[in-house]
């Protein structure tokens, strides 16, 4: 049953032509409300997840939910159909469970608050935002255990409460939401400036209402919807063609020994209608790494990579949503069914961009991106100061920005809009550890002639005993290089104990005991190049391996001979580059490295860990197998 | 006989205000910038303005200067090349960055990696470890430094900057890295120690604030001795001060050691002058609007002071140095309009046709419509412009954004009106950014314009913010020169403190803001200026403990004799309900202390101009016909220089002047005061 909203003066809102400067004011007033809203949040929350790192994410929809500015498209579709309250001014309604809002937020770390904007009695926008926390209780600090089976063991669920009612808050909710959490304090303070963040919206969609009329505005959000819709359709019918082209790419392991699981998709085009269709990805997981994937957030997803390139100041809404049809298999990694654990989706959430680009650009591969878009990394570290107070840090890593056809992927940089690192310096105020090393891993970038960025070499030396968790992925299936660009390096994780004992770990891991004086050697992948490596400038090469991106041996991927200061032998690179042309098979579009069964042959020499073995699917999924 | 000159050195004119401190007359002059040699045109007009008056440049015993030779170097990228010297481990700081790619969702893929400021070929790295409470873990390896820095004097770097970690807690190693590196390289060598320029925690922007300071360095000092030599050659001697990011002065010897606090030299003048112009004319709570060819900047001064924030940003930089909080927008005059052909949307901006070609109305080859363009068309500007030297193109004008309209399908009229309904909403989400979005309410504030095309726009902005009046200053054109020699002398410390309430006392406060206060006046003092003149103010940077953001809260010395850190947490907590509408039970932390010493305020008297009788007539010059509210109408083309004190006009109308052109609308009136700034209220 959808939910009852109420009004004190309900009537329909009259459509009012809108010109189009007007139009615009209110486009760029919507804008700078949602910037509004993350300055907010970020100088008032208090976990370094959400006020350092800005894992935190905005939106404004029009009456019917539809979100009008924002980036994963609208949280509310699900929520709206199966809430069956009734939602009144004043109201804030709180929930992070995936399964009671169709995967909106895709885990229970994920706070979702929706604000329903009521003005002269009637609803006239809903201004939301969730924001992942630090803690929220379940079986690990940090609330991501790579091991659950069910999402009972991964912390609180909230479904959807009402968090204010009718403008009052519900200690008792706040209370015993706060309760969960390991750390209560940051817990409250980050929820209480999300709502704090949504009023924002509240106040600049009201003041909208008061200067231009509430008719008016909720005609320009149709027009501005409307406008999406038609960029998009244009765009679609230019890019997609009828025949169906499919990628498919893999995540490592599942964090219990079984992997690579893979995310397949398909895509074509039916007159103005683009289907993306999963059919062919693995079934769900026994562990946590399913990713509840909602089908509008896939189809924001998709609107964004593909307008991207030309009118990057437009403000991307729900628009076109008409226009794309995702199917996803029922039961698969990314529509698992409850109670499927889901904490640990970030790797299914980073590898479908992966995938996306690469179905995009295979009819343009020049503007195709390599990969590298794999994950994002984290880092939990968690126990006692001396004085017996409880700390517990939750970091996220970045990787190597993938080669594109513009140039080389950044170094260490974030693929994820508005993130940022924690600084070393506060790190090591704040939390028990220093930092050894923070650089980039060298030659970790796929060669190209676009280089594909570096990821980072991050060493931790911890000061006092602990325990960590680490969730990483590409460890196994590496980054892919395109258009002759050769795949970028994969993850490691290695910690090495005071007494120099060397112990490799896995990308995946819970209640990995560390001791004052252990050094964690955290490493991320880089990103796949772009194009033929032989290609580049060979000065530009030497000026990296001056800079420490690259080493001398590495610059031989490039066909660069030089010395450590960087200073290229002309001749001998000449040559070396006219052998390598000669031996080498022809440029792939997409360059994966030596394909899953030599992976396999090679793991344990290459990396340190056993081959990640081939997944047995669970009883349930077998009629689906079965079927295939 | 005493006199100040304050000169403000501008793309394209270079501003000359002498004041005479005793009555308060003053000149003005105005010569062409030379941008290959700022320093040309900062001499030639001195002699113009010194004969003008009738004295001796020797007579000049304060020369104030604004200049944008640091901020210039900046977007030029014409900085020194800096040597970096990091803690092992780090070498890759500056290419890393904080890794934040800019923009939303995927724009990854269209973003253009940046080259850091200090080269990563020109980075070096030695041993040596101080850790987060400032102990040496691991000692300096004096020979490791040595073989470091003996590679990068091969490279041939122009500056250095040491920056290790930690050493906002304990800068020993800094130090004594720097002597060695005084040894390797010599006396002359500019070297910047992190802990000095900026005593803060967050190792990349403590590294990029002081290569920022390094790369400035061999320029600005280039640039201040030559116009100390040719100041002196021509007889000035006085004390030579330029002008901070945030509004204070500083000694030419302070600025070529920290040239890092001259990158918002320019725009500081303007909010500087803008106070001084204010202040005379009875406002205390003012909005700025500054619009230029390619930009707008705004400013929100309360009580007569600025607000300042702890970040400077120019172009693509962001460094840790106090500045006048100005927010800039791209939307100036040259701003271009166009319209996307995916979406058939109106944009303005941000790219602009610059002084060259420029508007299309300048008939100098450019055909895209611009802001002027538009304002043109509607009749806000008039066809003869710089007292009848320019005149401009209506014709070009009138192509250019039927182009626009054509685009939108809408008629010319719609277009222009399009075009100037979007930059003044530009304008206006710029100015709502440092008022409403801080917690301030705009209906308190008048708004001042200046620049080139500020009134041009003040009254339409005003009208969407509910600022009035709306103030047309004196002299917009010399504004930030008269900024330049009305402001003071101020030097700033900082100490990043980082401890909560329960870790520390009012006794360890006010030890502390004690040792500052006397190295801020001690600061002062090495500038000339005497001790009984110099007046403290001290900031404490506070927020709950945890967040990531600081609010900073003026305190008084005395009040920590007892009391007072009770006193800043309640006025902390709130400070944070107004900005962000709750409290919190966490802890209060002290983030950083700061004493500001600042030299005395100067009481210069404006002369009045002539008094009139209320009638305007005699100004006017001729009838004009403007495009508002949907149509034409009747209105009139006013030339200040003719206006007297109490002269009132109605709008539409038009207000020009040499290098300046007011709009009054329909339904206001313009007043002028007894100074001759014109004040524009809703009828």
């Amino acid at each position: 049953m959808p939910a009852t909203i109420l009004e004190t003066k309900p009537r329909p809102f009259i459509p009012t032509p809108v010109d189009p400067v007007s139009l615009d004011i209110i486009e760029n007033a919507l804008r700078n409300a949602r910037v509004e809203m993350d300055a907010t949040l970020f100088r008032t929350a208090l976990s370094p997840g959400i006020r350092e790192q800005g894992d935190a994410f905005p939106m404004i929809a029009d009456p019917k939910g539809r979100m009008v500015v924002g980036q994963f498209g609208s949280f509310l579709q699900g929520f709206l159909t199966r809430y069956d309250g009734e939602i009144e001014e004043g109201d804030v309604i709180l929930l992070n469970d995936p399964y009671s809002c169709d995967g909106a937020i895709s885990h229970t770390s994920d706070q979702l608050v929706i604000m329903p904007i009521h003005h002269d009695g009637r609803l006239v926008a809903w201004g939301a935002m969730f924001g992942h926390m630090t803690d929220v209780g379940g079986k690990v600090p940090g609330s991501l255990p790579t091991d659950a089976s069910s999402i009972f063991e991964e912390g609180m669920r909230l479904p959807p409460v009402k968090l204010y009612r009718k403008g009052v808050l519900q200690e008792d909710i706040l209370r015993i939401a706060t309760h969960q959490s390991r750390m209560p304090e940051w817990y409250r303070a980050d929820l209480i400036a999300i709502v704090a963040a949504c009023r924002v919206a509240a106040r600049r969609l009201i003041e909208m209402c008061e200067r231009f009329g509430d008719d008016q505005v909720n005609s320009a959000m149709n027009h501005l919807l409307d406008r999406n819709r038609r960029a998009m359709q244009f765009l679609i019918g230019q890019a997609i063609g009828e025949e169906p082209v499919f990628f498919e790419d893999y995540i490592c392991d599942d964090g219990k020994g079984a992997g690579p699981f893979k995310i397949k998709c398909s895509m074509w085009r039916e007159g103005d209608r683009v289907i993306l269709d999963f059919e062919g990805t693995d079934p769900q997981s026994d562990s946590s790494i399913n990713f509840y994937l909602n089908e509008n957030m896939f189809k924001m997803f998709f609107g964004i990579y593909m307008i991207m390139v030309f009118d990057p100041q437009i403000l991307f809404n729900d628009g076109f949503y008409d226009l794309v049809d995702v199917r996803i298999p029922e039961g698969s990694l990314l529509k698992p069914k409850f109670p499927a654990a889901l904490s640990c989706r970030t790797h299914a959430l980073g590898r479908i961009f992966d995938v996306l680009g690469a179905l995009l650009g295979q009819k343009q591969p020049d503007f195709l991106c390599a990969a590298g878009f794999s994950s994002s990394p984290h880092l939990m570290y968690s126990g006692f100061h001396p004085d017996g107070e409880w700390f517990q840090l939750f970091q996220i890593g970045f990787g190597g920005i993938p080669g594109r056809f513009l140039g080389d992927g950044a170094d260490g940089h974030s693929l994820w809009p508005g993130f940022t690192n924690v600084p070393n310096e506060f790190l090591e105020r704040y939390f028990p550890l220093r930092i050894e090393k923070y650089e980039c891993a060298i030659d970790s970038g796929g060669a190209g002639l676009n280089r594909g960025g570096n990821g980072i070499n991050m060493v931790y030396h911890f000061l006092e005993n602990g325990t960590i968790s680490i969730h990483d992925d590409r460890w196994f299936v590496p980054p892919w290089g395109v258009n002759g660009g050769q795949p970028g390096a994969r993850s490691w994780k290695r910690l090495v104990k005071a007494n120099g004992q060397n112990i490799p770990l896995g990308s995946k891991m819970d209640r990995v005991i560390v001791e004052k004086g252990d050094e964690l050697h955290y490493v991320t992948w880089g990103g796949g190049g772009w194009g033929d490596a032989l290609e580049r400038d060979p000065e530009l090469v030497g000026l990296e391996v001056r800079g420490g991106l690259i080493s001398v041996d590495g610059a031989r991927a490039y066909g660069v001979i030089c010395d450590h200061e960087g200073s290229v032998d002309q001749a001998a690179t000449h040559q070396l580059r006219q052998t390598l042309k000669s031996k080498r098979r022809p440029l792939q579009v997409f360059e994966f490295g030596p394909g899953l069964d030599q992976l396999r042959v090679s793991c344990l020499a290459d990396t340190g860990l056993p081959a990640p073995v081939q997944p047995v699917w669970r009883a349930r999924n077998r009629d689906k197998i079965a079927a295939q | 006989m005493t006199y100040r000159l304050g000169v403000d050195v501008g793309g394209t004119f270079t501003d000359f205000l002498l004041f005479h401190e005793a009555n308060g007359q003053t000149w003005r002059g105005k010569t062409p910038s030379t941008p290959h040699d700022p320093s040309i045109a900062v001499v030639e007009g001195t002699k113009q303005i010194c004969e003008a008056a009738g004295i001796s440049p020797s007579d000049i015993h304060v020369f104030l200067h604004g200049t944008t030779v640091a901020t210039n170097a900046v977007l030029e990228g014409k900085g020194g090349v800096v040597g970096l010297i990091v803690t092992e481990g780090y070498r890759h700081i500056m290419q890393v960055a904080r890794s934040y790619v800019p923009g939303g969702l995927a724009a990854w893929i269209i973003w253009p990696k940046p080259t850091p400021m200090a080269l990563l070929e020109n980075t070096v790295e030695i041993r040596g470890r101080i850790d987060a409470q400032g102990q040496e873990v691991r000692p300096l390896d004096e020979a490791n430094i040595r073989a470091e820095l003996a590679k990068l004097k091969a490279r041939g770097v122009h500056a250095l900057t040491i920056c290790l970690m930690n050493s906002y807690l304990n800068g020993t190693h800094e130090k004594r890295v720097g002597e060695i590196a005084v040894e390797v390289f010599g006396t002359q060598m500019p070297i910047s120690l992190s802990h000095e320029i900026l005593p803060e925690m967050y190792e990349y922007e403590r590294t990029l604030t002081t290569v920022a300071n390094s790369a400035m360095r061999p320029v600005v000092g280039k640039y201040v001795r030559n116009l100390k030599t040719e100041l002196s050659k021509m007889g000035m001697h006085g004390h030579v001060s330029l002008l901070r990011s945030d509004g204070g002065l500083m000694s030419a010897q302070a600025a070529e050691l920290k040239p890092v606090n001259l990158l918002m030299s320019g725009p500081a003048g303007g909010v500087a002058g803008a106070i001084f112009v204010a202040r005379n004319a009875g406002f205390k709570n003012i909005l700025t609007l500054d619009v230029g060819g390619t930009s707008t900047d705004v400013a929100l001064i309360e009580h007569g002071e600025p607000r300042l924030q702890r970040t400077t940003e120019v172009a693509h930089l962001s460094v840790r140095a106090s500045s006048l909080d100005v927010r800039t927008v791209g939307a100036g005059g040259g701003s271009i309009a166009h319209v996307p052909e995916l979406t058939k949307a109106l944009r303005v901006g941000p790219q602009s046709a610059g002084a060259m070609p420029g508007p299309a109305c300048y008939g100098r080859g450019g055909s895209e419509a611009t802001v002027s363009d538009a304002n043109l068309v509607l009749g806000y500007l008039p066809e003869v412009l710089l007292g009848g030297r320019m005149k401009l193109d209506k014709a070009a004008a009138i192509a250019a954004v039927q182009k626009i309209a054509d685009a939108m399908g809408v008629d010319l009229m719609e277009a222009a009106r399009g075009i100037i309904d979007i930059v003044n909403e530009n304008m206006f989400g710029a100015l709502r950014m440092i008022s409403v979005q801080q917690g301030y309410d705009p209906r308190e504030f008048a708004l001042m314009g200046f620049g080139g095309a500020g009134s041009l726009h003040s009254n339409a902005v005003a009208k969407l913010m509910g600022s009035w009046p709306v103030i047309v200053p004196i002299s917009p054109g010399v504004l930030c020169a008269a900024g330049d020699a009305t402001t003071r002398s101020r030097a700033e410390t900082a100490r990043s403190f980082s401890k909560r309430r329960s870790q520390t006392s009012d006794a360890e406060v006010y030890r502390t803001l004690s040792e500052m206060a006397d190295q801020a006046k001690s600061a002062l003092e090495t500038d000339g200026i005497p001790q009984g003149e110099i007046s403290l103010k001290f900031e404490i940077d506070v927020r709950y403990y945890g967040q990531g953001f600081e609010v900073p809260m003026p305190v008084v010395l005395a009040d920590f004799k007892s009391g007072g850190i009770q006193k800043l947490a309640s006025a902390f907590d709130e400070e944070h309900r107004r900005l962000f509408t709750f409290n919190m039970e966490t802890e209060h932390e002290l983030v950083n202390l700061r004493c500001v010493a600042l030299g005395k305020a100067l009481e210069l008297p404006t002369a009045p101009i002539a008094q009139g009788n209320g009638d305007p007539s005699a100004a006017r010059v001729a009838d004009h016909k403007m495009w508002v509210d949907g149509g034409w109408q009747d209105g009139a083309i006013y030339d200040r220089a003719k206006l007297r004190a109490g002269d009132q006009l109605t709008g539409p109308a038009i207000i020009t002047e040499m290098d300046s052109t007011a709009l009054v609308l329909p339904g206001c009136v313009a007043k002028v005061d007894k100074l001759g700034n014109i004040l524009i209220n809703p009828a």
